[in-house]
């Protein structure tokens, strides 16, 4: 359990990025940070492995304040995924997924062979072992990205906006991806975005963010859309405009799903699942 | 050319020498430049002082400097420390901006990543910063290796030898042919240090060619 007790950042410049910020992140789901660019999320992210010391409150991981804690030894047992992948360009991906574990003192060809194991993880082929990052698609490096957040098998997971520049159709497949690693593996997740749709697809718990850390709401996709606590919420999630009242347009046949705002926004279908996914599936890399 | 065959001993022994002169200087440039180049790039109020103290030393004219050496250092004036000092001191003012913007230029994203993963100030400097900012200190090093290979002729005129002993006996017999040699000597030193230095780059940094071939494939696949 990660908890936020009223924790604030001021950076040395006098902006107060995160003003007394309160939540408690439940073990082993998704807790998806959302808000607009600027809301503080990156900086909530980072105090967590102590990239960014608090100014104010404290943070604990299963009881122990982080401040208390070694910051490089608590980053080392914390996966981290970015936005731009963060690979170090001057190493292959087999050495950047082995790079933490080396780091922490496993034998390389001990973490070699797991670093292997990790790309098969992530759905990536093992012949792309040798590859340097730039050699690599957007998605695939978002990819080893996250086999090397996994690799000295952490508990906790943060992700920072880790599908922001990837096309849509990668993305979607990357998502699905992550939703089926943490199936299998379930950890502790804290993945910060500003798409909404990203954030209840992927969150167990949402907290959609106000500029300066401001919890606007949280909770689940469901309850968040069911009851949005304001309207700067339900502008947020789109319900205001209407794009999340769906109704059976006449006008396009009986299957066809409209939202408020006259968009087609899907088709009804028999059973679930239906023919999701399958444009997904067939995404090129 | 039958100069050059029955000087050809002298030749190659100035050969040596000029080589033996070179060396040092670039190596000892590079080691002391980079750490400057480091705290340039790191320390923001130390940044304009080290700059402007290299480009200050570049301006020191060569002669001046070789003959004010031994005074400073109390070596003799015949002394080859001289110009190997003389020559470091010029290598760390060519280098040393190139070294801050080499630090400059590696991405905030990589080393904020790998700061995320857990490197500690020291490693991150010897397995991440150093090695990312090896392309552009490579390009540097490789104009501080052409500038001290023609500099270290300069040392003939305080006597100390190089193949500048051409240049010098040449004039004075005026006979081009020993002018001529002397410059050949110099420009094939500077060309297989060149190549040299190029081929480490390839062994060092074998990713960053990597990234240059993806780059220009890219460019070819755009026009
Ligand atoms: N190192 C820093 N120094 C000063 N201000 C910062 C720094 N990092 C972030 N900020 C400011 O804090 C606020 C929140 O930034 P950030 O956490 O990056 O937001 P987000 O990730 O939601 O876009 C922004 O106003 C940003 O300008
Ligand atoms: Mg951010």
């Amino acid at each position: 359990m990660i908890a936020f007790e009223g924790v604030s950042k001021r950076f040395p410049d006098g902006s107060l990025a995160v003003d007394d910020f309160t939540l408690t992140i439940p073990s082993r789901s998704t807790t998806v940070l959302v808000g607009s660019s600027g809301s503080g999320k990156t900086t909530l992210l980072r105090m967590i492995n102590r990239m960014v010391d608090p100014t104010g409150g404290r943070i604990t991981i299963d009881g122990d304040d982080v401040a208390k804690l070694d910051p490089v030894k608590l980053r080392r047992r914390i996966g981290y995924v970015m936005q731009n992948s963060g690979l170090l360009p001057h190493r292959t991906v087999i050495d950047n997924v082995a790079n933490v574990p080396i780091l922490d003192g496993v034998k390389k060809s001990e973490a070699h062979a797991h670093a292997l194991e990790l790309l098969d993880t992530v759905g990536l082929d093992r012949s792309l072992a040798k590859r340097y990052p730039a050699q690599l698609s957007g998605g695939q490096q978002q990819r080893v990205g996250v086999a090397r957040g996994l690799a000295v098998d952490p508990n906790i997971l943060l992700m920072d906006e880790p599908f922001g520049a990837v096309d849509p159709l990668v993305r979607d497949e990357l998502q699905q991806e992550l939703l089926r690693i943490q199936r299998e593996l379930s950890k502790t997740i804290v993945f910060v975005t500003h798409d909404i749709d990203e954030a209840f697809l992927l969150g167990d718990q949402v907290v959609i963010l106000r500029t300066g850390g401001i919890v606007a709401q949280a909770g689940t996709p469901a309850e968040i859309l069911a009851n949005p606590a304001d309207e700067f919420v339900a502008s947020f999630v789109g319900a205001e405009r209407g794009r999340r009242a769906l109704h059976i347009d006449a006008e396009h046949g009986d299957r066809v799903l409209v939202d408020g705002t006259g968009r087609v926004a899907g088709v009804l279908t028999d059973g679930p699942g239906g023919m999701a996914g399958t444009a997904a599936g067939s995404a090129p890399e | 050319m039958t100069w050059v065959l029955a000087n050809f001993g002298q030749i190659w022994r100035l050969t040596l020498d000029h080589i033996a002169l070179s060396v040092p200087p670039i190596l000892l440039g590079f080691l002391i430049a980079v750490p400057l180049g480091w705290i340039a790039h790191r320390y923001a109020p130390f940044r304009g002082a080290i700059l402007t103290l290299g480009g200050l030393l570049y301006t020191i004219p060569g002669i001046a400097l070789f003959l004010s050496l031994p005074v400073i250092l109390g070596t003799r004036i015949l002394d080859p420390i001289n110009v190997v000092v003389g020559m470091t001191i010029y290598a760390v003012a060519l280098l040393v901006r190139t070294a801050a913007d080499a630090f400059d230029a590696v991405s905030g994203d990589v080393r904020q990543s790998s700061v995320a993963i857990g490197y500690g100030p020291v490693r991150r400097f010897f397995e991440v910063e150093l090695p990312l900012a090896g392309p552009v200190l490579l390009s540097g090093l490789r104009v501080v290796s052409a500038s001290t290979v023609s500099l270290v002729t300069i040392g003939s005129l305080i006597g100390v030898s190089s193949l500048g002993y051409f240049f010098l006996n040449g004039l004075n017999r005026r006979f081009p042919t020993e002018i001529f040699t002397g410059i050949v000597g110099v420009i094939v030193i500077a060309v297989v240090f060149d190549l040299l230095l190029v081929l480490i780059g390839r062994l060092l940094l074998p990713w960053a060619h990597v990234a240059r071939q993806r780059e220009r494939r890219g460019r070819g696949a755009a026009a």
